[in-house]
């Protein structure tokens, strides 16, 4: 089987070069994303600037549906021998590629093989760390990094006779601001988009608590859950007291509780950082921005206050089985969006964190982060202390699934069918049975 | 199978079927019994490590308590979208059948959802019931009942089922227009002769006349609320909240294409084809029947 | 009828034009939405009174595509009506030819064939489409037109279908097309398709809806935006992502991807409702 790939790889690379010579051709890169709307146009953007800088290569951009059908269509067409070059892999499927030795070709192997003197240190460790192997080495090349954020109603907020230049900093002062909001005629104080990544992935990194042993997961696929620790079983049950009251109301998964905010139905908001931009253009009102809120009486963090936020969005990983060729290509191209200049452009268009240090000062010294404020908080609250074991990542097999059982158990407990310690004990068990899978499965 | 007259050649009907045998094999045959091999398997997704496992991919989804959930919401769903399609197909159908004036334009006016894609048509209802922004959602917050589909399984549930049924109503509608104009207005006359009131006639004579063409549209309903919903929970709930609304198609599709697990969603496929082949013998026997009738 | 008595005869009118609004109530909605701007559309309630953007979100869908997917509609209007063309017509015709073998001639294999073919019913798409991914992909056909037709075109409902109505042809037809000399072929050219004309028309009615309508199997095959039917289109422009989904223009979208297969229905109603009927008996 192997043999034969091989052999197919070397004819193709063979009728590559021979129609490379006759007709000058590009060699062709094929990259599947996940990008929709303006970030679509972001993409292409970024693959027209490296096709533009030099002739031999030709990145070839392709839209694939969401996160999910661009995995499993780079997976039955690597299976089938059509795999594309690049595919843009979701934070939660990373255990499943870096299972996937073989399949995967990692990124640092990509760039010291093309030889263009590559240097991992250049990219933010708070974004890297998070797809490195533990003796440093970089799988991925990180794309689009983004931190939920906490946005709030400006307007609302002084309607309510709460200070609109100041956002609540713990859940103490954010359940304070949403009676207010609500003794004002807001149907409902806070909502979040991204549930499981919300209160229970970036709880635990905020608060310094474990989700799960061996750091979790980065020390090793035996790793099992701990997300129902006391903390985390009161952090839970708070929240659904907030929920009978409609201080707190929940929105559904995804993004799809935005409009809550946007319709100022709800006072507070936990998005992602990068949700940003949509929800300035359909906001009708002034929108403040702020870091996630911590409880201070659960807290595991620095003198009593957050440890730091974790990242989401996804990265880039290089399929197997092709050409050198076709890989120098492939590493040209991320140098091409690690430069600065590019990198900075890309961070100030889409709101996703800047991926390399050189981006983020050069933002900082064409002082973009005065005149948007709102671009800087995910950067500051990531970096607000030095990551921990519990704060520099999860890396957990089969964790689309998991996730989904973890929003599914919120959603009981919401719905009042569920006490919160039962509700996360059985997300933890039921979790924890997909966790001996992965395992088995990648033995 | 009546045999009758014909020719006899020894080449000609062998291609004369050979396109539709030959796209039979290789897209249809030959796919579902990779299905099967796949079932005794587990696999890791890129297909780089394989092991035969038996069974243990049939045992570990019986004792799943989240496929046995699924049976029971398929169950639930298939019934409600059946009852309510034909109930309400049933009575068009009939109202339809009794008016002279505009008969046409209401029968044109009832047929066009068969038209709409499931997809289209779990946007369109997904974007009514939208709890935020939809119509509908909004004038049910207004006369006080709190619509959150996203979070009240049941409520979800009603909607999925409200979708399937506004697609499939035309169908049955249809079916039963034409097998109430089949039955002969002398039988019906003679009733009204006898003194039988209109509510008489409708459970004595038509109803009765009725029921094979009922039966028949039970078994399609139930077979399109299987599988050829998928595209509106799909749109519409993803089979959530906490998997109120996974019927056991979706299932499949989300085990083997968002979580990976190949063996567990062939082996649920198996399962499936199954209950599909019991179903579509059940409808052949009696299609069978109707025809030497 | 029988009796015509004033306030029965109003209670059905009433069922009936209930039952049409109902019917009617989520595309008129969809309409509205699509002469609307994204910031109308996000103010709950959305007013029911349809806006002045109408020629502008169909304009923006049709030619210019939207921000969200650099693809326009017009392009996937085609490219559906190409698909649901080829399958209607391929079933068609192969249903055609199969049934005629089995309803016309004796050879070995013929159940064995007729039961294969039927088989293809109990296996929804779903159901195996990986493996048939593999297939499709193995014959080099992923992104293109046949990848996406033909694996389609194997249908069990229409080759029953002829096969039912051949049976009821009399046989005395084919004796006398035997005297006459003709031959299996000449038999099948000029008297079964011209009987068949009414079928036919009405099959294709139900297979361009069902070529039209396909939803995953598109999905997968195709990795290129120029081969994108409209239904996929849609999806796409749902799944934004980060941004937020541009509500007018989908809608614009959904009410262009209705409108042709339910013209088709609607104006051919009397062939697609024989041949739904006759199909499924």
């Amino acid at each position: 089987m192997l043999s034969r790939r091989n052999l197919l790889a070397a004819t193709a690379a063979v009728a590559l070069s021979a129609s490379a010579a006759t007709a000058q051709q590009p060699v062709e890169i094929q990259f599947w994303h996940a990008m929709g709307g303006a970030l679509n146009e972001w993409v292409d953007e970024l693959a027209k600037g490296y096709n533009d800088s030099q002739t031999k290569y030709k990145v070839v951009a392709v839209n694939k549906g969401n996160y999910t059908e661009v995995m499993t269509g780079a997976i039955a067409a690597y299976r089938a021998n059509r795999a594309p070059h690049i595919i843009q892999v979701f934070e939660v499927g990373t255990a499943t590629m870096m299972a996937a030795k073989g399949a995967v070709k990692p990124v640092y192997e990509v760039m010291e093989q093309a030889g263009i003197g590559w240097d991992p240190k250049v990219y933010l460790p708070a974004v890297a760390g998070y797809y490195t192997t533990t003796d440093g080495r970089m799988l991925s090349m990180p794309l689009n990094s983004s931190s939920p954020i906490f946005y709030y109603n400006k307007d609302a907020f002084k309607k309510a006779g709460l200070d609109p230049a100041v956002a609540p900093k713990t859940w103490v002062e954010v359940r304070d601001a949403a009676k207010k909001l609500q003794a004002s005629g807001m149907p409902c104080g806070l909502s979040t988009a991204w549930p499981s990544w919300v209160l229970i992935e970036n709880f635990g990194a905020m608060h310094n608590l474990p989700m799960g042993t061996l750091e979790n997961g980065f020390g090793g696929l035996g790793t099992e859950f701990q997300f129902n620790s006391p903390a985390h079983v009161t952090h839970m049950e708070r929240i659904a007291e907030m929920q009978k009251a409609k201080e707190f109301d929940y929105g559904g998964r995804r993004g799809d509780s935005q409009v809550k905010f946007t319709n100022a139905e709800c006072g507070m908001y936990i998005q992602s950082s990068a949700g940003l931009s949509s929800i300035l253009k359909t906001a009708k009102f002034d929108v403040g921005f702020g870091m996630m809120p911590y409880w201070p009486d659960l807290t595991k963090g620095p003198n009593g206050g957050p440890q730091n936020s974790i990242l989401g969005g996804a990265t880039l990983w290089v399929l197997g089985g092709k050409s050198a060729d076709e890989y120098k290509g492939v590493a040209g191209f991320f140098a091409h969006i690690s430069k600065p200049e590019v990198q900075a452009a890309s961070h100030q268009r889409t709101g996703y964190l800047p991926i390399t240090m050189a981006a983020y000062e050069l933002t900082q010294k064409q002082g973009f982060y005065e005149k948007n404020p709102g671009f800087e908080i995910a950067n500051k609250q990531m970096t607000l202390n030095p990551p921990t074991p519990n704060s520099k990542g999860i890396r957990f097999g089969n964790l689309v699934q998991i996730r989904d059982i973890i929003e599914e158990e919120m959603e009981a407990v919401f719905a009042g069918k569920k006490q919160a310690k039962a509700a996360l004990d059985s997300a933890v068990q039921r979790g924890n049975a997909l966790l001996r899978q992965f395992e088995r499965d990648n033995k | 199978m009546r045999v009758r007259v014909g020719y006899s050649n020894k080449v000609l009907p062998y291609i004369l079927v050979a396109p539709q045998v030959i796209i039979t094999l290789v897209f249809f045959i030959w796919p579902a019994s990779q299905a099967l091999y796949q079932s005794v398997q587990r696999q890791d997704p890129f297909g780089l490590r394989t092991r035969f496992v038996g069974l243990d991919n049939f045992a570990a989804i019986l004792e799943d308590p989240g496929y046995l959930n699924s049976l029971y919401v398929t169950a639930i769903f298939s019934i409600s979208v059946a009852a309510l399609a034909l109930g309400l197909a049933l009575l068009l159908a009939v109202s339809a059948d009794r008016v002279i004036r505009g008969a046409t334009a209401y029968k044109t006016l009832l047929i066009w959802p068969y038209a709409v894609a499931p997809a289209v048509a779990g946007v369109l209802w997904m974007f009514l019931f939208n709890p935020t922004i939809g119509s509908v959602a909004f004038a049910l917050k207004a006369l006080g009942y709190d619509w959150n589909h996203l979070l009240d399984g049941n409520q979800a549930m009603l909607l999925v089922v409200l979708a399937a049924t506004w697609k499939q109503i035309s169908y049955n509608f249809i079916f039963f227009l034409a097998g109430l104009q089949a039955i002969p207005k002398s039988l019906i006359e003679a009733a009204a002769i006898d003194g039988a009131g209109r509510n008489r006639r409708f459970w004595t004579i038509i109803l009765p006349l009725l029921s094979p063409t009922a039966f028949f549209l039970l078994v399609v309903n139930v077979v399109y609320a299987f599988f050829d919903t998928f595209g509106i929970i799909h749109s519409v709930t993803s089979g959530g909240p906490a998997r109120a609304t996974e019927i056991l198609v979706y299932k499949v599709y989300y085990d083997a294409f968002e979580a990976l697990d190949l063996g567990g969603s062939a082996a649920q496929s198996v399962i499936l084809m199954a209950i599909v082949i019991s179903l579509t013998v059940v409808q052949f026997r009696y299609v069978e029947r109707r025809v030497h009738y | 009828m029988i009796e015509k008595k004033g306030m029965g005869t109003w209670l059905t009118h009433a069922v009936l034009i209930l039952g049409v609004l109902t019917v009617a109530f989520p595309i008129y909605v969809t309409f509205v939405a699509s002469s609307l701007t994204l910031r109308e559309v996000l103010d709950a309630p959305m007013t029911l009174i349809p806006g002045s953007h109408l020629v502008e979100n169909y304009r923006t869908a049709l030619f210019s595509g939207t921000r969200m997917n650099a693809t326009p509609v017009a392009g996937m209007l085609l490219n559906s009506l190409i698909m649901a063309l080829v399958i209607a017509s391929g079933k068609i015709v192969i249903s055609l030819l199969s049934a005629f073998a089995v309803v016309y001639f004796r050879f070995p294999l013929r159940m064995v064939f007729f039961w294969m073919i039927f088989i293809t019913l109990m296996l929804p798409v779903e159901v195996r489409i990986l493996p048939t991914f593999k297939v499709v992909s193995d014959l080099e056909m992923l992104n293109s037109f046949p990848g996406l037709t033909i694996p389609l075109i194997a249908s069990a409902t229409a080759t029953f279908l002829f096969r039912q109505f051949f049976m009821t042809i009399p046989d005395e037809l084919v004796e006398a097309s035997k005297i006459d000399g003709a031959g299996p072929m000449r038999f099948f050219r000029d008297v079964l398709l011209p009987l068949s004309r009414t079928n036919i028309a009405a099959l294709f009615v139900i297979l361009f809806i069902y070529g039209w309508n396909q939803y995953l199997w598109p999905l997968l095959i195709t990795t290129d935006h120029r081969m994108d039917t409209i239904v996929i289109g849609i999806r796409r422009m749902l799944a934004a992502g980060d941004d937020q989904i541009e509500w007018p223009v989908v809608m614009a979208t959904t009410m262009l991807a209705m409108i042709p297969p339910v013209l088709v229905v609607v104006v051919m109603q009397r062939w697609f409702v024989k041949g739904l009927v006759d199909s499924e008996k």
